[in-house]
């Protein structure tokens, strides 16, 4: 693989850009791997990566039903950030943060981090409470954030409307090294990566069996015929519980449809993400200019990637009311993904009833941000067998043993 | 936008009126069922790519609990039915089979 660089531009431009070669490499299945991750979205992806680089395991295939980052990668709005309340999931996402600040240089492609800074309102008081308390809890985790007043709220983002009628903004937690990045170019770099290591990548093969023996996996059949492998590790996201079906245990698990949208393209109005998560809304500006807009999930399953017009309307409603200069744009794009709920809001990376057969799923509404971090903490459960001191706590088992990672109570809402 | 017919009260619901409620038909665990089943109970869901039995509550409405048949893959409504049974209808079940090759009606969780 040829590394990406401003010497390689001047290099290929004496040949009209005409020797680029492909970003990844398109083989057919070999008849058995080492580890088959399901799942070429960023989470797997990344899992693959790690379990190259981290742990020697390159003999892995990633297998992909549709295209690469088709699903939820490329459908989020690309909010990173770790302001979280409970211990594991600081962890897990500051991990994840830590290793976006530089994963342009580690991959050699350019995924565009801007940690622009996140911003959560705070429009209520008990909201306001929370936040602070979070800012607190996140001293002790050695996060930056700290909770900052209306006034300040204001100087960050000017054309913010702090004395809303039903919900004036009394403050915010400020995260000043949150930010975005390009989603694709996540899923693109970490396959790129993933290629250069002999990781083979099969997309448009979709998994129909999970085959076992003696209670461990020992392959998975597919549209492209049967494939044998060491270990499996389930990274699909939304269809995890048709593959839990598939391999034989159920999942705490329930499909709804989430939504976002884009607006028209505007000269720069927001450097910033904002969140207000009371009237439920959150927005940020892409470099193309286009505001880049999420909401709330629908409240029932939904395999169909389209959602409610209801949502639609409420998180408009919500957005003008905190950003009244938006009013009079146009939405050029409204789409939806498929997320992965839990009961506690919280991920599952976890051993499975299955020996040999690890998954990785549950981020619900909040996947991308955590996609490095994910990635890491499941490669090493994968390589090792035993989750390292990432995935500790997001075992299966925490649900019969009561111990919730609850951050459905810390966030209030899905996040 | 989802419509569903309460068969409580008659009224076509719209989305907007009703709160959903989740899977239906789980039996609930009796005294003496060991750990796992509780926990199954409580927290594992068959969250099927197709037909779904779920709970709706009417509560912009007459406030009545009431169950419906709906695929979450074509988001097909094949029914509404009283929450007041631990089986769907054998009429309704028919219908859904008589519309989706190999479905057939599993028990309760």
């Amino acid at each position: 693989m040829k590394r990406y660089s401003a010497f390689a531009i001047a290099r290929e431009a004496a040949s009209y850009h005409e020797g680029w070669e492909k970003a990844w490499a398109s083989p057919e299945p070999k008849a058995r791997y080492d580890v088959i991750v399901v799942g070429a979205g960023g989470h797997g992806l990344a899992t693959a990566y790690y379990l190259g680089k981290n742990h020697g395991v390159r003999n892995v295939a990633v297998i992909e039903k549709g295209w690469l980052g088709g699903g939820n990668t490329g459908r989020n709005t690309t909010i990173i950030r770790s302001n979280y309340l409970q211990d594991p999931s600081a962890a897990i996402f500051e991990k994840a943060r830590s290793l976006y600040d530089g994963l342009s240089q580690d991959l050699n492609y350019n995924v565009m981090f801007s940690p622009r800074g996140c911003l959560m309102l705070a429009q209520s008081e008990h909201e306001a409470r929370g936040w602070k308390r979070t800012a607190a809890a996140n001293v002790l985790q050695g996060i930056d954030t700290e909770y900052v007043d209306a006034k300040r709220v204001k100087e960050i983002v000017p054309i913010i409307n702090i004395d809303g009628p039903r919900y004036p903004v009394l403050g915010a937690l400020w995260q000043k090294r949150g930010g975005t990045a390009r989603h694709d170019a996540v899923a693109w770099g970490y396959a790129r990566a993933c290629s250069a290591m002999g990781i083979d990548i099969i997309q448009q093969c979709e998994v129909t069996a999970v085959r076992q023996k003696a209670g461990k996996v020992t392959g998975i059949e597919t549209t492209k015929g049967a494939i044998g492998c060491g270990k499996l590790a389930i990274v699909v996201a939304g269809h995890s519980g048709v593959l839990a079906e598939m391999a034989g245990f159920r999942l705490p698990i329930e499909s709804v449809a989430l939504q976002a949208l884009v607006s028209e393209p505007i000269k720069p109005v927001i450097d910033t993400v904002v969140m207000a998560n009371t009237v439920h809304g959150y927005m940020s500006q892409s470099d193309k200019g286009e505001l880049v807009i999420g909401g709330g999930a629908d409240g029932f399953n939904n395999y169909t990637q389209r959602g409610s017009f209801q949502h639609v309307e409420d998180t408009i409603r919500a957005l003008i009311e905190t950003f009244p200069i938006i009013s009079r744009l146009k939405m050029l794009r409204q789409w939806g993904g498929i997320v992965d709920m839990t009961g506690d809001r919280s991920p599952i990376l976890s051993k499975t009833p299955l020996g040999n057969c690890f998954i990785n799923c549950g981020w619900g509404t909040g996947g991308f941000k955590a996609i490095p971090g994910s990635g890491w903490a499941m490669a090493e459960l994968v390589a090792k067998g035993e989750p390292g001191p990432l995935a500790a706590e997001f075992g299966l088992d925490r649900f019969g043993a009561g111990r919730f990672v609850d951050e459905s109570v810390a966030a209030g809402v899905a996040h | 936008m989802l419509v569903l017919t309460c068969p409580c009260c008659g009224a076509a619901a719209e989305e907007t009126e009703l709160a959903p409620g989740g899977e239906a038909h789980i039996a609930r665990v009796g005294p003496g069922a060991d750990a796992e089943a509780f926990e199954a109970y409580l927290f594992h869901r068959k969250n099927p790519k197709g037909v779904h039995f779920e709970r709706w509550r009417h509560a912009h409405g007459c406030g009545k609990w009431f169950h419906a048949a709906r695929n979450t893959v074509t988001l097909e409504v094949y029914g509404t039915y009283p929450a007041q049974t631990s089986e769907p209808p054998r009429q309704l079940l028919d219908k859904i089979a008589a519309r989706v090759p190999g479905f057939a009606w599993e028990g309760r969780a």
